[in-house]
C-alpha cells in the first residue's frame, strides 16, 4: 500500500538556515495526523513541501506515492487549507463554490452546498467580509469538495476563537468519518490535535522528534517514580526519553515496548500533551546544551 | 481557469470598456466636423490645386481645435497600453501574492503553468483587442487629416511616419500594449508587491518607448539617401557663429518622409561647417556676396530618411519587436510561476 506521505532524508534551507532537515518518515493512508511543534519548528515547510509549493533541498518526499504538485492528477489528490485560510476576499461564498467547480474535475457541488447551508454561510457575501471562523470553514470546504485523497490543513484554527475551533473540528471529524480521506493537520498546540489525531508527529527544531500511532505511543511510554537512582542503570529495553530528579526521588520516563517490571518503581501512563512535552524538552535540552534549565522553564510558561 | 481570471478581471474590464465608450463618443461626435472641413476646403473634386489645398486643410488644424484633438488622440494612444499595463497587468499575479490567495490558486486541480498562461492569455487578449479597436477608431477619425497629407505634405508633425504619430498608428499600439500588459505582470510576479510593480512597469514602459523611436525605430531598415545641389538663396537656415563656424540647412525635402537627418556636405563628403568667407562676416558687404560665395563651393545637401512607404514594413518591425518582447517576458513569467516557492 502507498504511504500517504513517504519522507526520506529530507530537508529544506532558506540561505544558511534550515528550516526542515533529515525528515524520514512513513505514514500510512487513512490515519488522521497530528503535526505538532512550537512555531518555527518546520511543520509549514513540510506541508509546503508536501503539496509542491516548496521543492526541497536534499532528500525526496512522495505523496500518494506521485511527486507532490507535479500534475493535474497529483493536484486533485490533495486538498489544502493553508496558513491563515487564504480566500479570494472580493469574491463571494457562492462565487468560490464556482471556482472549486472550474478548478476541480472532482469537485462535489452537493457537498459543498450543503456543507455551506450547514454552517450558516451567506452564498452572496463576500469572503473578505467573513468571520475568521467562517473563512476558515469555507476554505476547508473548498479543500473537502475537491474529494481528495489528502488533507492537509496547515494550522487551520490557530486564530480562531474557541467555539470556532471547536466547529472546525467538527467538521472535520465528520468529514474523516463518512469518508476515507487521509488527513494531516498541524498545531502548535497538542490539545487541539488530542481530539482527532490517532497518529502523530513530533516536529521540533527543524528535525522529527517523534512519529507513531497515539495508542502505541502512550502504550509503549511509562512514567518511573521511585527512589532517587542513575537512570544509566535501566535495563537496556527501557529508553530513557527525560529524567529529573529531586533530593530522594527519580522521575522518568521511559520508551519500552514491554511492561516495566521492576516493583521498586511506580509505574504510571502519561497524557499525549505531556509525552509530546518531554520530547520537545529533550530536543530543547540537546539543542540548547548548558542553558537546558532555562529552556524548561520556558516549557513549563508555555503550559 | 477561464471564469476564474474574468470572474476577477471583470471589474478592470468595465473600467476599461466605460473608458474605450468615452473615447468612442468623443470620437464619433467630432468625427464628422473633420469630414465637412475637408470637402468644404474642396479636397474631394480637386484636380490641380489639391496640394495647396491640402496645405491650407494641414495649416488650419496646427492651430485649430482639430489639431489638438489630433494630439489628444496620440498621447492617448501612447497612455493606453501605459495604463494596461500598470492597472491591468501589474496586479493580476501581484495581489494573489499580496493576498496570499495564490496558495489557494495553485492547489487546485489546475497546474500553475496553466493558471498563469491562462491569466496571461486571456486579460492580453483583452487588452490587445482593446488597444485595436481604439487604434481604428483614431485611425477612422483622422482619416481625413491623412488623405491630405498623402498630397505631398513635408515636414508636418502630423505624419504618419513622424516620430510621435507612428507610434499612434497602424499596428504599433497592439505591440504596445502586449508588451506593457506582460511587462506589467512579470514586474507583479518578481515584486510581488502591486504598488511598487506598478511604478516600476511605467518607468520601465516609458524608457522603452522613448529608446525606440530615438535609437531602434531610425535603423529597423537602413535609411535611405537623397542628395541635392545645396542653394544658398533659397537655404531654410544659414548662420554663422563666432565668425568661425557655419551652419548651412538646405531647402530640399522628401515629401511625406521621416528625416532622419539633414546636412549639407562638401565634395569630399564632409559635413560643411565653415570657416565663412571675409564677405559673409563683413558688416559692409552686400548678404548676396555671402551667397555667392557658399554657392561657389558646390555644396551638396545629404537628407538621410525614411520614405513614405515604409510606413508598414517599419510599423511590422517594431510591432514584430514588441510582441518578441513580450512573448520573452511571458515565458519568464510562466517560469517563474512554475519554480517560485512560497
Amino acid at each position: 500500500m502507498t504511504a500517504a506521505i513517504e519522507a526520506s532524508g529530507l530537508g529544506k534551507r532558506y540561505g544558511r538556515r534550515w528550516a526542515l532537515s533529515d525528515c524520514t518518515l512513513s505514514i500510512p493512508v487513512g490515519r488522521v495526523v497530528g503535526l505538532v511543534g512550537p512555531n518555527g519548528a518546520g511543520k509549514t515547510t513540510l506541508l509546503s513541501l508536501a503539496t509542491g509549493m516548496l521543492a526541497p533541498t536534499t532528500g525526496s518526499i512522495r505523496v500518494l506515492g506521485g511527486t507532490p504538485g507535479s500534475g493535474p492528477k497529483q493536484l486533485a489528490k490533495v486538498g489544502y487549507v493553508a496558513q491563515d485560510t487564504p480566500v479570494y476576499a472580493g469574491l463571494s461564498v457562492a462565487d468560490h463554490l464556482r471556482f472549486g467547480a472550474h478548478m476541480n474535475p472532482g469537485w462535489d457541488a452537493d457537498m459543498a452546498a450543503r456543507r455551506i447551508s450547514q454552517l450558516g454561510l451567506v452564498p452572496g457575501q463576500k469572503a473578505g467580509t467573513l468571520s475568521g471562523g467562517q473563512r476558515a470553514q469555507l476554505a476547508l470546504t473548498l479543500a473537502i469538495a475537491k474529494r481528495p485523497e489528502l488533507l492537509i490543513l496547515d494550522e487551520p484554527i490557530a486564530s480562531l476563537d474557541p467555539l470556532a475551533r471547536r466547529e472546525f473540528l467538527q467538521v472535520l471529524m465528520e468529514t474523516t468519518a463518512e469518508s476515507q480521506v487521509s488527513v494531516i493537520m498541524s498545531s502548535h498546540l497538542v490539545a487541539d490535535l488530542e481530539r482527532i489525531a490517532d497518529y502523530l508527529v513530533v516536529l521540533m527544531g527543524s528535525r522529527v522528534q517523534l512519529a507513531g500511532d497515539v495508542d502505541q505511543l502512550l502504550a509503549s511510554h511509562q512514567l518511573l517514580t521511585g527512589a532517587r537512582r542513575d537512570p544509566g542503570a535501566l535495563p537496556a529495553s527501557q529508553h530513557v526519553v527525560t529524567a529529573s530528579h529531586t533530593g530522594r526521588q527519580s522521575t522518568i520516563l521511559v520508551r519500552s515496548d514491554e511492561p516495566v517490571l521492576d516493583p521498586s518503581w511506580s509505574v504510571s501512563q502519561i497524557d499525549l500533551e505531556d509525552l509530546v512535552l518531554a520530547y520537545m524538552g529533550q530536543a530543547r535540552t540537546e539543542a540548547a546544551g548548558p542553558a537546558a534549565p532555562a529552556a524548561t522553564k520556558i516549557l513549563e510558561e508555555k503550559r | 481557469m477561464i471564469w476564474l481570471t474574468w470572474r476577477q478581471f471583470r471589474w478592470q474590464a468595465m473600467t476599461g470598456a466605460a473608458i474605450t465608450t468615452v473615447l468612442a463618443i468623443v470620437l464619433g461626435a467630432t468625427g464628422p466636423g473633420l469630414v465637412t472641413r475637408y470637402d468644404q476646403i474642396g479636397l474631394p473634386t480637386c484636380h490641380s490645386t489639391c496640394a495647396a489645398l491640402a496645405g491650407k486643410f494641414i495649416n488650419e488644424l496646427e492651430f485649430g481645435t482639430y489639431g489638438k484633438l489630433f494630439d489628444a488622440g496620440v498621447v492617448v494612444m501612447y497612455v493606453v497600453p501605459a495604463l494596461l499595463g500598470i492597472f491591468w497587468g501589474a496586479p493580476l499575479i501581484a495581489r494573489e501574492f499580496e493576498t496570499g490567495s495564490f496558495r489557494l490558486a495553485w492547489n487546485q486541480s489546475v497546474t500553475r503553468a496553466r493558471w498563469v498562461l491562462a491569466k496571461l492569455g486571456l486579460v492580453g487578449l483583452v487588452s490587445v483587442a482593446a488597444t485595436a479597436l481604439l487604434s481604428l477608431a483614431i485611425t477612422w477619425w483622422a482619416s481625413p487629416i491623412e488623405q491630405a497629407l498623402s498630397d505631398g505634405q513635408s515636414g508636418s508633425h502630423f505624419l504618419p511616419l513622424s516620430p510621435l504619430v507612428f507610434g499612434a498608428r497602424g499596428i504599433a499600439p497592439l505591440g504596445y500594449a502586449a508588451f506593457a500588459f506582460v511587462l506589467g505582470v512579470t514586474a507583479g510576479v518578481l515584486i510581488r508587491k502591486t504598488v511598487p510593480a506598478m511604478a516600476v512597469t511605467l518607468a520601465i514602459f516609458a524608457g522603452v518607448q522613448i529608446l525606440m523611436p530615438t535609437l531602434v525605430r531610425p535603423h529597423l531598415i537602413p535609411p535611405a539617401h537623397a542628395t541635392a545641389p545645396f542653394n544658398a538663396n533659397t537655404a531654410d537656415d544659414f548662420e554663422i557663429s563666432n565668425g568661425v563656424t557655419m551652419t548651412l540647412v538646405g531647402n530640399y525635402s522628401v515629401p511625406g518622409a521621416w528625416i532622419l537627418s539633414n546636412q549639407t556636405i562638401t565634395r569630399s563628403g564632409r559635413v560643411f561647417d565653415g570657416p565663412p568667407a571675409a564677405v559673409c562676416t563683413s558688416q559692409s558687404a552686400p548678404a548676396q556676396a555671402c551667397n555667392n560665395w557658399v554657392n561657389s563651393l558646390h555644396l551638396r545637401q545629404l537628407v538621410t530618411y525614411q520614405p513614405q512607404g515604409r510606413f508598414w514594413p517599419l510599423q511590422g518591425a517594431e510591432t514584430g519587436i514588441y510582441l518578441v518582447l513580450a512573448t520573452g517576458l511571458g515565458a519568464l513569467c510562466t517560469w517563474q510561476i512554475r519554480r517560485r516557492r512560497a
